[in-house]
């Protein structure tokens, strides 16, 4: 059971007052709040442990990487996956890059990608510009009227051409849980290969890269309590030896003459330059925090705080709410007569902090038919009460305009 | 949150005044009074504008806002040149839907010249809120698009 009133004192930035109002941080969908011992590993790293990694001989140079190495270790084991199928990135963007790119070097004119009508910009832009430059077909999976994927229309669209299925696992706009599972299946059916977007599934449900058989999955650190500036890319070692790697420079090396050079093994094949080796150090710290609370509790405390949110907020005369009844961390709504913006501007005077927009999925909401929502996330240090506060503050804003 | 609230109303300040806004502009700090809201929901010169000699659409992709402004231009002689009749069209927040038809009605028979010297200052006295950096776009969206069709 997650005592989320308890947990909120490991945050710093949540004892802070917002228009002398408690704060009630509602956007972690965005970018979650960070606890003291994750600040704390990092103040700790950098004054105590910091060098470069697999460079400096020295102690300072081993202790580091050491530290470093650890980190990708407990990545591997808070997913099921063996440590050298880790690779850091700087975001989930940039490992969504990783792989329209390096993959991407094999396929040909006319083969396919599928992806589906949710998904976030990253992994989306990405593959339409392989697409367009490469000559291929990005088709998606259907959305259907409650939010949930066209299981039927997923069946059809994946054929002996489609090449690559890529899905996200969490929609970050509606809070569907995808069955990725499923999904990764009838990609192998298929002979295309299988890879998850994570970004908002990693940090609120507990996520089994073996269990899902997926080819590859990416997630973000700073929606994990973690630090901005470091992700992570997991990939099966089979593809992973056998893909180019994405950066070239120091570090992802074997060997260069001035005729050429060789690559490193994986992971490091993919970690061109000095990574971010505090961040990392600091999204350690970030998965010690979250797994000892737990990742099973973690997911029903989000599970409930949705079913609490759709609950309370449906009572609301104006409200639409969008996304599937059983959702996971994120809530989108809109009110009537009230633009998205104007609520989020309203909920701030009241201390809550929402995000209001497209939410980086602009062909989603087209398809939802609005120009954006007001969305509401959450995370293991909000409680039943900030949704009391959200649903006081909506109430508050209509008033407002009924002015 | 004081100390950082007071950083980010210097930052607004210095925003401003880069700007090339007034200090002794005072603004209120309530950013719905009646007025936006009525600009809002009664929009002033909203609609299509039949006999347009010009029109463009701008968007505002942080709020999914799009505008489009349509204006009726008499006159020959660059410096003869007047604006006739306005209208706008589009979707958007409050402030930026507010901050078009308080504009239109504020450039309805001014001249060209004088309509494209419009200072963002003078959008933001009209609309007479203290509006954040971050909605700064919203609030001059209506301003941009004017001066934009102006350019053409």
């Amino acid at each position: 059971m997650i005592n989320a009133n308890k947990i909120r004192e490991d945050f710093p930035i949540l004892q802070q007052k917002a228009y002398g109002k408690r704060l009630v941080y509602l956007d972690s969908a965005a970018t979650a709040q960070k606890p003291q011992a994750m600040l704390q590993a990092m103040d700790t790293f950098y004054k105590t442990s910091y060098a470069n990694v697999h460079r400096g001989i020295y102690q300072l140079g081993e202790e580091a990487t050491l530290q470093y190495e650890m980190v990708r270790e407990k990545v591997a084991k808070f997913i099921n996956a063996q440590r050298e199928e880790i690779i850091f990135t700087k975001s989930a963007t940039e490992a969504a890059n990783l792989l329209a790119h390096s993959l991407g070097e094999k396929l040909q004119e006319g083969d396919e990608i599928l992806l589906t009508e949710m998904e976030h910009h990253s992994n989306l832009v990405p593959w339409q510009q392989l697409a367009k430059k490469k000559k291929l077909v990005v088709k998606y999976i259907l959305l259907k009227n409650d939010g949930t994927l066209d299981m039927k229309a997923a069946r059809e669209l994946c054929t002996k051409k489609t090449k690559i299925l890529s899905t996200v696992h969490v929609s970050n706009v509606l809070g569907t849980i995808n069955p990725v599972k499923e999904l990764m299946a009838l990609a192998h059916k298929q002979g295309a290969l299988g890879i998850i977007d994570g970004a908002q599934s990693v940090p609120h449900l507990p996520v089994d890269v073996k269990e899902l058989d997926c080819d590859f999955l990416f997630f973000s650190g700073h929606k994990l309590l973690g630090p901005s500036g470091v992700g992570t890319l997991y990939g099966k070692r089979k593809h992973l030896e056998q893909m180019e790697p994405f950066l070239f420079g120091g570090d992802m090396i074997k060997e260069v003459s001035f005729a050429g050079a060789s690559w490193n093994d994986v992971p490091w094949k993919f970690e061109a330059g000095t990574p971010n080796i505090t961040g990392v150090i600091g999204l350690g710290a970030a998965i010690d925090y979250i797994s000892a609370l737990g990742m099973a509790q973690v997911a029903e405390h989000g599970k409930e705080l949705i079913a609490y949110a759709r609950q309370e907020l449906a009572k609301i005369s104006g409200i639409t709410l969008y996304g599937p009844k059983e959702g996971i961390a994120v809530v989108s709504f809109s009110i009537l007569g009230i633009p998205p913006h104007d609520v989020a501007a309203l909920l701030d005077r009241e201390g809550l902090a929402v995000r209001a927009g497209n939410h980086c999925a602009m062909p989603l909401l087209s398809k939802l038919g609005v120009p954006g929502t007001v969305r509401a996330s959450f995370s293991v240090y909000n409680a039943k009460e900030d949704v009391d506060v959200l649903v006081a503050g909506i109430k508050k804003a209509q008033e407002v305009f009924r002015q | 949150m004081n100390a950082t609230k007071e950083k980010m109303k210097e930052n607004q300040e210095a925003e401003m005044k880069n700007a090339g806004l007034q200090e002794e502009v005072r603004f209120s700090d309530d950013l719905y009074r009646e007025h936006i809201l009525d600009h809002f929901k009664n929009p002033r010169n909203f609609g299509e504008l039949r006999d347009c000699t010009l029109r463009h659409k701008e968007l505002n992709p942080l709020c999914g806002d799009e505008m489009e402004i349509m204006l009726k231009i008499n006159g020959q002689q660059a410096q003869e040149k007047k604006l006739a009749d306005i209208s706008f069209q589009g979707q958007g927040c409050a402030i930026s839907m507010a901050a078009a038809s308080l504009l239109s009605e504020h450039v309805k028979g001014k001249s060209v010249e004088e309509i494209k010297n419009v200072q963002p200052e003078e959008m933001l006295g009209l609309l007479g809120i203290q509006v954040g950096v971050v909605r700064m776009k919203c609030a001059l969206l209506a301003l941009k698009t004017l001066q934009k069709v102006l350019e053409e």
